[in-house]
Order: structure tokens, then sequence, then C-alpha cells
């Protein structure tokens, strides 16, 4: 079981810039590669982010779990997207071109397979982006960035909780709900869906009861050292602007204006090779 | 800006870690495609009774956020704000409970299962749809289907899952007054 949120300690470009310019680099990174469905776009923003992605020092084996549920993810959806709407690809670009000399409702047409392939690519390009700002975010450093991007401080230190108990919590999940498979708590599809969420609150009524306990172990904790007294807060984590987080900033407000100059040129937000 | 008392910030965190976790490795895949049965808003519609809207408001934000964030498909706004909705007007529906001091009667029932459907239903039949057309210009008719699947859904998950987890969280406390001195 690997953690989702684990941090790498690794010394490398991406490593070096602010928690804030990450994330603000995500966001437009986001917004650039959702407004679009431009294929040539999407197939450079992959490989770019690819690319980060090994500048970033991150090796698949890092990310191999997630990756592997993610993909899981892609195929099912695909593969539903498909059994619903076979045609959505052709209600989108208003053609239809037949494949394989089939025709029918479920025939594959070409306008569907390229939807498909944009979908596919979206992942890509955003996915590596996604991972390696996970993996190269020290979570704490993270928190310090939103507070220097305006956010309140005891909003920032939530966060900074969430993502420090996120591991506690999956691994106190597991614990609990091993004990109760071995007390006979089916979870499984074997069992009808009110039964399972039945089973599944009876791992969670232990699961938060603890972490209720925990609130007030940590508030008072907190507390004790008088957090909240002051109007301001210095992180340790904090780190000042270079030079590269200023570029990191710039490069990314650059994609989103090419997203929306494409959408513009396009005449909406999909390239459409059929016409 | 209102300081926020360290109790609630903490509930915030480890709320969202909860809610992160639960909707990002225990979703109950349903008979409805790429819909998952989401126990996690049993949990926030719980959070938000016991700790009051603003836990309910950011633990939402921050975990549906963290839950869009990890899946790689992008942080869809328009349903991360629905669960912040969903998170304010279950803690201001049920501000009247007091399961903090262990009191979770047949009252306090019906007000928490009141609220949960107010809530759910504002939430993703008005704004999850409606943002989605603001935003994505996604086609009307579809996302308030899935809107009004989800909330259905979601009503019936939270019903069993919030019930039970404010019952058993106001046994764990001993009622004010609960203790007597001996003659």
């Amino acid at each position: 079981m690997t953690n989702l949120f684990n941090y790498i300690e690794r010394k490398s470009a991406i490593h070096n810039l602010t928690g804030a310019t990450k994330l603000v680099c995500l966001m437009l990174w986001s917004f650039a590669a959702m407004g679009t469905y431009d294929t040539r776009y999407l197939a450079v923003l992959a490989l770019i982010s690819m690319g980060l992605f090994k500048l970033g020092h991150i090796h698949i084996k890092d990310v191999s779990f997630m990756l592997g549920f993610t993909l899981v993810f892609l195929v099912l959806n695909t593969i539903l997207v498909y059994l619903f709407s076979p045609q959505h690809g052709t209600e989108i670009y208003g053609t239809t071109t037949y494949l394989f000399g089939l025709e029918g409702y479920y025939a594959p047409t070409a306008e569907q397979l390229f939807y498909h392939l944009n979908y596919w690519l979206k992942y890509f390009a955003t996915l590596p982006i996604i991972l390696l700002f996970v993996c190269t975010t020290n979570p704490s450093e993270f928190a310090a960035s939103l507070n220097r991007i305006g956010i309140s401080y005891s909003v920032a230190y939530a966060v900074a909780l969430a993502l420090r108990y996120i591991p506690d919590v999956q691994h106190q999940y597991y614990e609990i709900s091993k004990a109760s498979q071995a007390r006979g708590v089916e979870m499984s599809k074997k069992e009808s869906l009110v039964r399972r969420l039945k089973a599944a609150s009876a791992i969670l009524v232990p699961l938060i009861l603890t972490s209720m306990s925990r609130i007030e172990t940590v508030s008072n904790a907190m507390e004790l050292r008088g957090f909240g007294k002051n109007k301001k807060r210095t992180w340790y984590m904090a780190r000042p602007f270079k030079i590269w987080d200023y570029l990191a900033m710039i490069g990314c407000g650059i994609l989103l204006i090419i997203t929306l100059f494409l959408n513009h040129v396009n005449g909406g937000r999909f390239y459409n090779p059929f016409i | 800006m209102k300081k926020i008392p360290v109790t609630k910030i903490v509930a915030i965190g480890i709320g969202a870690a909860l809610f992160f976790f639960l909707g990002r490795f225990v979703a109950i895949p349903s008979p409805v495609p790429n819909t998952n049965i989401s126990i996690q808003y049993g949990l926030l519609a719980a959070l938000a009774a016991i700790f009051g809207p603003v836990v309910g408001i950011l633990a939402g934000l921050i975990g549906h956020f963290f839950i869009d964030f990890s899946f790689g498909w992008g942080v869809w706004w328009s349903w991360v704000i629905a669960s912040a909705v969903f998170g304010l007007i279950c803690g201001c529906a049920t501000r009247s409970l007091k399961i903090n001091e262990g009191e979770f009667g047949p009252k306090g029932l019906v007000i928490f299962n009141g609220g949960q459907m107010l809530a759910h239903a504002i939430a993703w039949i008005v704004v999850a749809p409606v943002l989605d057309i603001l935003m994505y210009a996604e086609p009307a008719n579809k996302v308030f289907l899935q809107g009004v699947v989800s909330a259905i859904v979601n009503i019936v998950t939270t019903a069993i899952v919030g019930t039970i987890l404010c019952i058993a969280y106001s046994k764990a406390i001993p009622k004010t007054g609960s203790l007597k001195e001996e003659d």
C-alpha cells in the first residue's frame, strides 16, 4: 500500500520552486488543459508534462500505484462512455464516418475514436503534472503557500492538517477493516447494497470515534502552544520567490493564453479535422 | 475575519482527511455508471451537525478538492463547491442539535435527516448543475438528470451512514447531567 500524498524528497529544479508557484502553475495548467479539446495542443501539453516529470526526478515506480489506479479508471470510463453514447463523437464533430464497413448505433466511427483519443490525451496532459505536484510539494510548504496567496492562516493550517492526517486515517482504516473482516463483516460485492452500506458504517464508527478523540488531542496540543493567538504566523517552510518561480508562472500563464487563443481560432473547444 | 476556534480548525483538517479517504478509497460502485455511492457525505453531514457550518464548508471543500486532485481528472470546481454548499446547509439546518452533549433522540433524527435531505437537494439539483452549465457549458438535461440521481443516492446513503454515525457519537459521550450525586 503506497501512501498517496507521499512527498518525495529529491534535488531537482521542480523541487526548488516554492509551493505557491507550484500551486499557481498547477491551476493555470489545469485550466489550460481543461479548457481545450484541441488534439494538437493536448499532445504538446502531454509531451511537455512528461518532460517536466523527468525534470522533477520522479520515477514511474514512485507513482505506479496511483498511475495504475487511474489507468483502470480511465479504461473503465472509456468503455462506459462508448456503451452509453457511441455517437458522442458524431454529435460533437457533426459528421459520421463509419469504419471497417460496419453500420449501426454501436458501429465504430472515426469521430468517436477521435473523441476518445482526445479524452485520453487530456488525461496524459494533466496527470503527470498533478502527480508531479503531489510528489514534489512538501505538504507543510503547500499550506504555507496557501497563506501566502491570501488565505487566512487558520484555514491554511487546516489544509496542512488534512494532508498530514490522510496517511494516518488510511492506516487506521485498514487496521479496523482487517479486524472487522476477521470478525465476519462482509464488504465485497457478494453482499447486497444495503448490507454493504451497513458494513461500511460498522467500520466507520470506530474510525470516526478514534478520529474524534484525535481531534481533541491535537486541538488541546495546539491550544497549549497558543495557536491562533496572533494575527500573523510565520511558516517554517516558507521560502522566498526566485527568478525561476516567476518564469514558471509566466510560462504556465502563456499556456493558458494559448488555450484561449486556440478556442477562439477553432471557434469552440474542439479541434475538428472532419470538416 | 472572525477567528475560528482551534478545535474547529483541527476538525476541518481531520474531517477533510476522512472525507478524502472515504471518497477516494472506500467508494462503493453503484449500478449507475460513473457514480459511486459516496459514504463520505454521511460523514460530512455528521461533522457539520457536530461542529457547525464552518467545519462543514471547509471540510467539504478541502476534502473534495483533494479527491478530484488525486483522481487526476482535474478539479471539477462546480462539484467541489456543491460539496461545500452541502456542508454549509447541513451545518446551518442542524444548529439546534446538541450531539456534543450526548443528545440525539428521535427529534434529533428528524432534524438531522430533514437537514441533510434539503442540503443534498440544493447542492446537487441546484448548485452543481447550474455551475456545470455556467462553467463547462454542458447540456442542461444531462446535468440535471445527473443531479437528481446523485441527490437521491446521496440522501439514502447519508440517511443510513450519517444517522448511524450521529447515534454512535452521541452514545460515546456522557450526557450532561448524567452523573448523580450519591445519597
